[in-house]
């Protein structure tokens, strides 16, 4: 048991580290991830992670793979999209869904292009899938700041970010902080999604965000438990990903994300809250 | 008798589409005012533009005597996203947003206004439910609640009473009433003309423009609601640019 569990941690520097990087993801994403779900944003979220590809690509072109750079690209790339697709929703008959897809086809290509006209298919694997398994310190510290700053602003945005999904028009009437509060979230899932990238990669990065919170959804009717349950669910999916990662000689970045698939599957099913469970086993009717 | 708001060749609306158009007029402190007109006659556009969701394209709305942040407005029921898992409780205590702001924190004697506006619209014991859960009788009850705790000057009701059976309509009517009696202001968009006729001592009547505006039993004639109707249908895609000036 211990030596299944615990000393791949303890023999291997990289796994610890993997350890807390996917923690640190899963503290900063899975509550925006939440909010994702709740404003029915799920799919923006995946629009945006590719969004940052190109962004990143430049980096990568200009000083290799450096993380200043690629961070700052994908940055960039991600507010310049997030912006970009909210303006031609606003400006045009086009709707925010169909002008993100347009976005991200474009980004992905463009950033799989500019990768390749320097690196090698090794460097395209790394951006596109990302390395857990190869985290140093200075990408540790950035997602963990980036977790942090995640934390703290959801703290601080909490009660007009929970009234601008339920009932924008209301705090229209009572304050100006709507649009700001829209602004910062924007910013929240960008920030996250650049930490995600450097992790698990374009294609995965929103995986730790969506899935856990996905799978919270089936737990708990209530916001607050939904954020616990999400964060809990990523972050078991991190640790067990990266133990199954280790025992199979498997990619990291999908096996975490699989894990978190799989209880997103089994969430679907045994859930309390509007799962299949109610159509397997209906259960008789309730005096009132 | 005082102002609470004055229009002034007001005309608000949609990408240079009026949807209001220059209207002018008083609504006196402490009135009770119908809004009545056709579907697109533009009167939750002027509940949107009063609160200032909405910006003028043209002339102004000015409420010298009320503040911003005394005035409460209710929404369609349509435009609340009840999905969302928001407790009954947390949806009315937002009522109390003008006193508690971003970050202020919710006294215990807040609290008990809390549970005594819950209970004043019988919702006791829907405490802890979430929104999505609710009826459309009890979700407009709720929302009534949080009106309450908002203690506000000047209150903005857009179609309130819309599929709601009759026991729920009379109730929340008490609530309007009692608001009446203590001298704030109200407009309400409604489209039963009987419940306008029965309930409300003065209406305005809008088809964009203002088709009459005065007592009840003198604005809602057939000739005026005939006008209405007539009024409402000619929307163009290709309209010129407006040249009417202030009225």
């Amino acid at each position: 048991m211990y030596d299944f569990l615990i000393s791949p941690f303890v023999e291997f520097e990289f796994m610890r580290r993997a350890l807390v990087g996917a923690f640190a993801l899963a503290l900063g994403g899975a509550p925006v991830g939440v909010f994702l779900m709740l404003r029915r944003m799920s799919l923006t979220g995946d629009a945006m992670a590719h969004a940052i590809l190109p962004g990143a690509a430049v980096g990568f072109l200009v000083s290799g793979l450096d993380l200043f750079a690629m961070t700052v690209g994908g940055i960039v790339a991600g507010f310049t999209v997030a912006l970009g697709a909210g303006l031609v929703a606003r400006l045009t008959e086009l709707k925010e869904d169909a002008s993100l897809a347009a976005f991200y086809l474009i980004s992905l290509a463009l950033g799989v292009l500019i990768v390749s006209l320097k690196g090698s298919n090794i460097d395209l694997l790394h951006v596109l899938f990302g390395s857990v398994l190869a985290l140093d310190d200075a990408t540790l510290v950035l997602i963990a700041a980036i977790a942090t700053i995640s934390l703290l602003t959801l703290a601080i945005l909490w009660r007009p970010l929970v009234l601008e999904c339920v009932d924008p028009n209301f705090l229209r009437s009572v304050s100006g902080a709507g649009a700001p509060t829209h602004l910062a979230f924007l910013a929240l899932m960008v920030l996250n999604l650049v930490g995600a990238f450097h992790g698990l990669g374009t294609l995965l990065a929103v995986g730790l965000m969506m899935l856990p919170a996905a799978a919270a959804r089936f737990w708990a009717r209530d916001l607050t438990a939904m954020i616990v349950i999400a964060v809990a669910v990523a972050v078991v999916s991190g640790v067990v990903g990266l133990l199954v990662s280790y025992h199979l000689g498997a990619a990291a970045g999908p096996a975490i994300i699989l894990v978190a698939g799989v209880l997103y599957a089994v969430s679907l099913v045994l859930g309390p809250v509007g799962g299949l469970r109610r159509h397997l086993v209906p259960g008789r009717h309730l005096e009132a | 008798m005082a102002a609470a708001l004055q229009f002034r060749n007001l005309t608000l609306g949609y990408d240079r589409h009026p949807a209001v158009h220059h209207l002018t007029g008083t609504v006196a402190a402490g009135a009770l005012l119908a809004v009545i007109g056709p579907n697109g006659a533009g009167k939750s556009t002027l509940l949107k533009g009063i609160v200032g969701v909405l910006r003028p394209l043209d002339g102004a709305i000015e409420h010298a005597q009320v503040k911003k942040e005394d005035i409460a407005y209710l929404p369609q029921i349509a435009e609340i996203d009840r999905s969302f898992p928001i407790t009954v409780y947390d949806l009315v205590a937002m009522g109390l947003w003008r006193r508690a702001g971003l970050f202020g924190g919710i006294s215990r004697r807040q609290r008990d206004e809390i549970e005594k506006a819950i209970s004043a619209v019988g919702l006791e014991g829907f405490e802890g439910r979430t929104i999505g859960t609710l009826s459309g009788g009890q979700m407009q009850r709720a929302l009534f609640a949080r009106l309450l705790l908002q203690d506000a000057h000047l209150i903005l009701l857009d179609e309130p009473f819309t599929s709601l059976d009759a026991k729920t309509i009379s109730d929340l009517l008490d609530l309007i009433h009692r608001w009446h009696g203590e001298r704030r202001t109200i407009l309400i968009v409604l489209h039963d003309l009987d419940l306008a006729r029965a309930q409300f001592p003065e209406t305005l009547l809008l088809a964009r423009q203002a088709v009459a505006w005065g007592r009840t039993q003198d604005v809602l004639t057939a000739e005026n609601l005939l006008k209405a109707r007539q009024m409402c249908e000619a929307f163009d895609r290709h309209a010129e640019i407006c040249e009417t000036d202030a009225a």
